[in-house]
Order: C-alpha cells, then structure tokens, then sequence
C-alpha cells in the first residue's frame, strides 16, 4: 500500500456486507497498514466496532481518491469535525512537515467527543476547541470570523460533518482563502462506476470518489450533498435496528 | 401441413428454447432460459449441415470450430466437442448466454437463407452445462516459462487474456478493482440472465488453470502500472473495461430516486440489494419505473426493476422501435413480462417532491430526422409536444465511458479523446510490455469481442515475451 493524506479505503465487513468508505488517518508504509476512525452510525460501523484486534473484515480495498496536494502554502488553517478529526490531524502533520504554520480547530457536538486534542497541540501552533452546545472552547465556529478578522492565513482545510465544512467555507469564503474540503458522498464501488457519489462543484457534476474526495469548498453545493446523503436513511434505520435487535445475527460472533 | 417424409432435408425451423413462464418469471430472479435437454439439444444439432465452406465460423470473434463441435455433440461426444470449444473459448457457458449470436455466427450459417439459422449459441450453452455438471477437466500445464504478467481487470477480457497466458506457461496475477472477479458479467448482467453460480464456475476453472486473482486491488490507486513492472512483471495486459456511466446534464437529475444504470445494477447484480436486510445493501425501487434508453443495458434495468416489484416500468427512447440497439430477444422477452416502451420520447428535466425525491418527468416527443454519424436516424424535438410523465424512479442507462484511472496515472500511454486506450490490432498500446484490450480500447462493445482481443494481445505478448532474454 501507498496511502497519501486525504485518500480513503472501501471495506466491506463480511460477505453480505455493504462497501462503506473512511478516510485514511494514518499509516506505515513499511508494515503496510493504515489506520481509520470511525463514528458507530449504522449497521456496519457499528458491527466494526464490535471486532477485538486480530479480527478481520472481508475486503479492504485502496488507498481509494486523489491526494491532499501538500506543500508549503504558509500558514494554514486546519479545521476538523467529531471523527473526521483523525484524518485531519495526518494533515496537520503532513502539513507542517512541509513548512506551513499550522493552526489547528477542533469541533464537536458536545465536549464528551473532541478527541485527540494533546495530539493536536504538539502538531499545531496554537490549537482551539469549539462545540455546538459551548460545553468546552467556543460555542459553535462564530469564533472563526474574528479570528480571520486579526490574522491572515493562506490557506485552509477542513474535514467533518458536510454542515460544519459549509459553515466553514462560507466564514473563508469573503477573504478569498482557498479552502480544501473532503466530502463523503454515498459510495459504492469508490472507482468511479456507479456515480450514486456525484456532486454539484462550480456547478459541474464531479464524483466524489475518483474526482475527489477534496473539493474547492468555495464551489461545492452541500445542500445538495446533504440531501443526497440522506436517500437511503430509512432503509439503513431499518437496517440497524434489525440488526440490533437480533433480527439478523449473522454478524454477531 | 408438413408431408410425413422420415427425412426432410433441412428443417426450417430451430427447437424453441423452453422458458419460464412470463408471469411467473417476473416476479424471481432466476434464469428465464432454461436450457435444453440432451433430445433437444441433438434435434437441433442435426439441422447442422456441416457444410464444406462453413460460414460460421467467420462469424466468431474467437473462431470456434463450430462443425466440428456440432459433429461430436451429433455423436454424442459431449467430453470431446466441449473440448474443441474450450481449445478456443474458455468461457463457454457464459457465451453461450450472453452472446449476440444472432449478428455473428448465426448470421452467416447457410441454413439461415432458406429457414432459421441453426442455434449455435444454445448448443454451446448445452455443452458447457453439461461440463460444469461433470466437473472440469483441467488441461496439462505447459513447461513454465519464468515468464510473468499481469492482467488488469477480471472481466472478459482479462479473463481470457490471463487463461491464455497461463496456458503457454507464463506466470499470471490478475489485478481486480473489485471484491469479486467477471467484470460487467458479475456486476452488470442480471443473475436471471447469467446466473452468478455460472461466472463463478468459469472464474474457478480460470484459477484451477493456474491464474493468481488479487481482488481489492484497484490499478492507479493501490499501485501503477509502472510500479508493477518496475517489481518485475515482464508484461501488462489491460482490460480494465467502459464502466463510467454517463448522465444527462438535465436539471434534477442528482434528486433521490435517480440512478445510472451501472448504480442501479450494482446494488442488485453485485451487492444483492434485492436480498436486503439479508444483505446490508439498500435500493428503494417505487411504484412507477422509468428507464431511460434503449439498449441491453436499459433492458436490464427494466425487468430487474420489475422483479423488485415495481407496479409499472416505462422504457423512454428517443428514437422508433427499429432503432432500437438492445438484443431482439431480450426487447421480446421485456415485452412478454409486460414493461412498456414509450418511443420518440427524451426527457427535459426532473421534479421532485418536497423531500427531494423524484416525482415527475418533464418529456418532450421527437421525430427522425436524416441518419447521423451512427448511421441511424437523428431525432429532432418537436416542439411544443412537452408532456409530463408521473415517476418515483429513474433509470438512466444511456451509455458508459472507459473508467479513466489507468489512463490518469500511467505516464506515456495514449489515449484517444474519448478516453479509450490506442492499441494496436495485436493490442500493443504505446509503451513498451504493456498490451490493452476490450471495452477499454473500443468503448462499449460485447463480451465475446472483449475475449477476441484478450486472445490475441495474449498471443502477442508471448511472442514478445519469448523474443524478449
Ligand atoms: C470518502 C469518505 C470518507 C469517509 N470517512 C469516514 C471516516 O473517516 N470516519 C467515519 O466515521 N466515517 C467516514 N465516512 C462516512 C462513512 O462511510 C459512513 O458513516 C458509513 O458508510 C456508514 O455505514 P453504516 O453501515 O455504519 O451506516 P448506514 O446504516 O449505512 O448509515 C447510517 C447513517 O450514516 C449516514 N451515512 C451513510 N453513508 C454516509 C456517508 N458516506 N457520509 C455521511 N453519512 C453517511 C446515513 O445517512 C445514516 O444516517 C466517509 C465517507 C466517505 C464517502
Ligand atoms: C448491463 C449490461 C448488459 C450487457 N449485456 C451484454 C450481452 O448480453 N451480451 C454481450 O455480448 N455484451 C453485453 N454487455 C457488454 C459487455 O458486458 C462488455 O462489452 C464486456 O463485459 C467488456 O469486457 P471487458 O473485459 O473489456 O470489461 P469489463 O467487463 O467492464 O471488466 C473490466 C474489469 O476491470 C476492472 N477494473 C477497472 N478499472 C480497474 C483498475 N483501475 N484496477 C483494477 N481493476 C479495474 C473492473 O472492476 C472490471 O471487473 C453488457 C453490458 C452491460 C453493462
Ligand atoms: S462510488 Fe461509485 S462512482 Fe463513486
């Protein structure tokens, strides 16, 4: 394997499994593994969770998409949401590997879920923390619009909930500070044959999966990416509570 | 009426294949040709007239010898005329299904000018049934070469060039996308169609022949082409098809409800969405199907669609009934189960419910103008003809481009501007060790021409191979 920070892996957990895809958060190139985080919110992350080390899935497939174009842009502004603050820490680093300054946002629902927040300060020039209820740090990303009012960044990244990379671009967006965001479309085959992953950029259809994952975040439609996201949510509800309930204990061992 | 003579000298007419039901067949997923039996199979074989200057042949791709096959299954040979077969084709089972015999080797046998043609394609189904009922015989390996290749994609084309390959004793790793190998055969095609136990079984005799298959292992991603010389392949071989699926650019069209084809059938064919929950795969298919096109492809959608229980499934062309480019059988067999074709039709744009779900179709009716590039007659708007047609699921199955990863990712080799990889008529592409063939280098075409160039860049890269200290 030869992962690069922003590419992601498609597994499929066991025969009758679903092919679902996570960002890639780190790896070693020389034991040739990769690391992902994910959020238990269905049938497969859930049963994801329950494997013990030395379990296996079915198939892994990639390192799947483009790479983060990583060079020294300056000082860049790294902004990371609930799980998907993993992945961005392997920016942050890569980034500053590669002589940027970076400063570094930590967002969640609730305090409980920031994560990996010592991590992020001994990469990060200065590190803030922000959740949605204000329980810990700022109270929601409002922060950000002064914070680009006082200091000037070159660049910026930003990886989590489709609402939260809106919200962010939009904060970027009137001082023209290129934002790079990682979208995660519905995928099925991560190779560009099916295009249940398109989405609306600059008001053209792309994939997500072999044009992506990261997108100019000035140019994407999220509204139509959140609702496309959401096609399947009652099949996949079902699908979970199903499972949990013991309708179907295949998976269970 | 027919005098009661023991021996008419050519019967006119070809033993019908026996089938499911229509309306039982609708409603399941499994196959609706069923095959025939050992009588029928010898009762057509004997409309073959083994002709001294067969035409046949010429008909195929992959050059069966297909009198010579006849004469052994009419002697009951059945071991010895699969074997001629498989000498030349090593996917006979899925051939025999799948193929357009109807515009190759049936279109030039010489009991087709006076009644219908003998039905090549039905008694090499027989034949290979018959075999995988058996079980295999693997052929002896040949001397090993020290050669090694790689074969990239496991559909046709790949398929046959690495059985190819492997038989001349080079070694061979296929390199498959995917979880599971056969291409479009696993994905695409629907299991009432070609039944997926059969792919299986041929992929299984490819692997018994020696042939390594790493699955999950997606070319330009997972590694480049370059990487896998530079660790010491001697030559490349891909077959890495015409799987990006194409959309219309009409407002809507990104709505829940709308799938391309290659979306709709993936979820059915590869990931068995019509088992859900059995399988965590979801499709939601509504009340009021539409397919939009007029292909195999479309054909496929449709009476899938109607086998997950859709209350009415509309096939939408844009063009009449006699330009439509699917299969006679399969457009016959779509109609029998009941889908309805609305011809000279195109749509504008989608509406949607509040929720974001499709819920209409805005059309417009066509009429044909002079014949196009494509020979076929161009359609051209009518205007004010605008109509709104009800739907809560759209099928768009209008074509597929070459997947265009490789291409992306391997320095040097060229591509045409419709993305397809030029090769040679040997499958030579423009970098040295490395072949190409399939849908990949012609766009979208058919199984047994996928196989035809897997054959011959396997012959080509041996000879390069063996060239080559
Ligand atoms: C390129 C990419 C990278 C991703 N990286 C990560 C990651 O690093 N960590 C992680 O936890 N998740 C990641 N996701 C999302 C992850 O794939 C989904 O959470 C997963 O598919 C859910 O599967 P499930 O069977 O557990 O849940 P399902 O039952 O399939 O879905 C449960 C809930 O999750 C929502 N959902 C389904 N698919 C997605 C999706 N693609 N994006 C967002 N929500 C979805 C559904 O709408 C539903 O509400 C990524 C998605 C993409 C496309
Ligand atoms: C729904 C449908 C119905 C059809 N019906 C018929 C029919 O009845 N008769 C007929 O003759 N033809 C039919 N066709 C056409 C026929 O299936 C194709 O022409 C044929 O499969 C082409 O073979 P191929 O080997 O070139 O490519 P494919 O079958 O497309 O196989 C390509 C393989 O390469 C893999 N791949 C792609 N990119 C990579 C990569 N970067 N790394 C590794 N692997 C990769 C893919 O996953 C796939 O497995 C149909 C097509 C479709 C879609
Ligand atoms: S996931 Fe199928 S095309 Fe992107």
């Amino acid at each position: 394997m030869k992962a690069k920070p922003g590419q992601f892996i498609i597994l499929m957990i066991g025969e009758k499994g679903e092919r679902i895809p996570l960002t890639i958060s780190d790896f070693d190139a020389r034991k040739g593994t990769v690391s992902c985080a994910f959020h238990e919110v269905g049938k497969t992350t859930k049963k994801l969770g329950l494997l013990n080390e030395g379990d296996y899935v079915e198939t892994v497939t990639g390192p799947l998409g483009n790479p983060s174009e990583i060079k020294n842009y300056g000082k860049v502004l790294c902004v990371g949401g609930s799980v998907m603050i993993a992945p961005l820490l392997l920016q942050v680093k890569t980034m500053r590997e590669a002589g940027n300054s970076v400063t570094t946002v930590l967002g969640a629902r609730i305090k409980d879920v920031i994560m990996l927040e010592d991590e992020a300060k001994a990469m990060s020039e200065k590190v803030y923390v922000a959740t949605d209820d204000g329980s810990k740090g700022y109270q929601g990303l409002d922060f950000l619009k002064d914070l680009l009012k006082k200091e000037k960044f070159d660049h910026c990244v930003a990886m989590g909930p489709v609402v939260m990379m809106k919200t962010v671009s939009e904060i970027t967006k009137p001082y023209g500070i290129p934002t790079v965001v990682t979208l995660t479309p519905i995928m099925i085959d991560g190779m560009g044959m099916c295009g249940v992953c398109r989405v609306t950029v600059g008001g053209k259809m792309q994939f997500g999966c072999i044009d992506g994952p990261e997108f100019n975040g000035h140019k994407v439609d999220f509204d139509g990416l959140i609702q496309r996201q959401r096609i399947f949510l009652p099949e996949e509800r079902l699908n979970s509570v199903l499972w949990e309930i013991g309708g179907c204990a295949c998976g269970r061992q | 009426m027919a005098d009661s003579k023991p021996k008419p000298k050519i019967r006119k007419d070809a033993v019908p294949m026996p089938k499911q039901n229509p309306k039982a067949r609708a409603k399941n997923f499994n196959e609706v040709a069923l095959g025939y039996t050992r009588e029928q199979a010898l009762e057509e074989a004997n409309r073959c007239l083994q002709c001294a200057k067969p035409q046949c042949v010429s008909g195929c791709p992959v050059e069966i010898d297909i009198p010579a096959f006849i004469k052994l299954l009419k002697e009951q040979k059945c071991a010895e005329a699969i074997a001629e077969i498989k000498s030349k084709n090593v996917l006979p089972a899925i051939c025999g299904r799948v193929c357009p015999q109807e515009d190759q080797c049936q279109q030039c046998c010489i009991v087709g000018k006076v009644g219908e043609p003998v039905n090549i394609g039905r008694l090499e189904r027989y034949l290979a049934d018959w075999e995988r009922e058996q079980g295999f015989t693997i052929p002896e390996k040949a001397q090993p070469t020290g050669k090694k290749t790689a074969v990239v994609g496991a559909g046709p084309a790949g398929l046959t060039a690495a059985a190819e390959l492997v038989k001349l004793g080079h070694e061979v790793t296929m390199l498959e996308a995917l979880h599971l190998p056969g291409g479009v055969l696993i994905y695409g095609i629907p299991e009432f169609r070609l039944p997926k136990s059969i792919v299986r079984a041929e992929v299984n005799y490819i692997e018994k022949l020696g042939v390594k298959l790493r699955l999950g292992n997606m070319v330009g991603r997972t590694n480049t082409i370059p990487e896998v010389i530079k660790n010491g392949i001697d030559a490349v071989f891909i077959g890495s098809g015409a799987g990006l699926p194409q959309f219309m650019g009409l407002p809507g069209e990104n709505f829940g409800g709308i799938y391309s084809a290659n979306e709709f059938l993936i979820r059915v064919n590869l990931m068995k969405a019509y088992a859900f929950p059995e399988y965590d795969t979801p499709i939601r298919i509504g009340k009021h199907v539409v397919v939009i096109g007029g292909g195999n492809v479309a054909m496929d959608s449709a009476r899938s669609a109607l086998r997950l229980g859709a209350e009415e499934v509309c096939i939408v062309y844009r063009r009449s009934r006699k330009e439509l480019p699917a299969r006679k059988e399969e457009i016959e067999n779509a109609e029998e189960e009941g889908i309805v074709c609305k011809f000279l039709a195109a749509p504008l744009r989608f509406i949607s419910d509040e929720k974001g779900w499709v819920k209409a179709m805005e059309c417009i009716c066509m009429e044909l103008g002079p014949p196009d590039e494509s020979g076929r007659r161009r359609p051209i708007p009518i205007k004010g003809s605008e109509f709104i047609m009800d739907t809560d699921t759209v099928i768009i199955a209008i074509g597929r481009t070459p997947n265009p990863i490789i291409q992306r990712t391997t320095e040097g080799l060229e591509v045409t501007k419709w993305g397809t990889i030029i090769a040679d008529e040997n499958g030579k592409t423009s970098l040295e060790s490395v072949y190409a063939g399939g849908d990949i280098v012609t766009g979208e075409a058919t199984v047994i021409s996928a196989m035809g160039a897997g054959k011959t860049a396997a012959k080509a890269i041996h000879e390069y191979l063996m060239k080559k200290k």
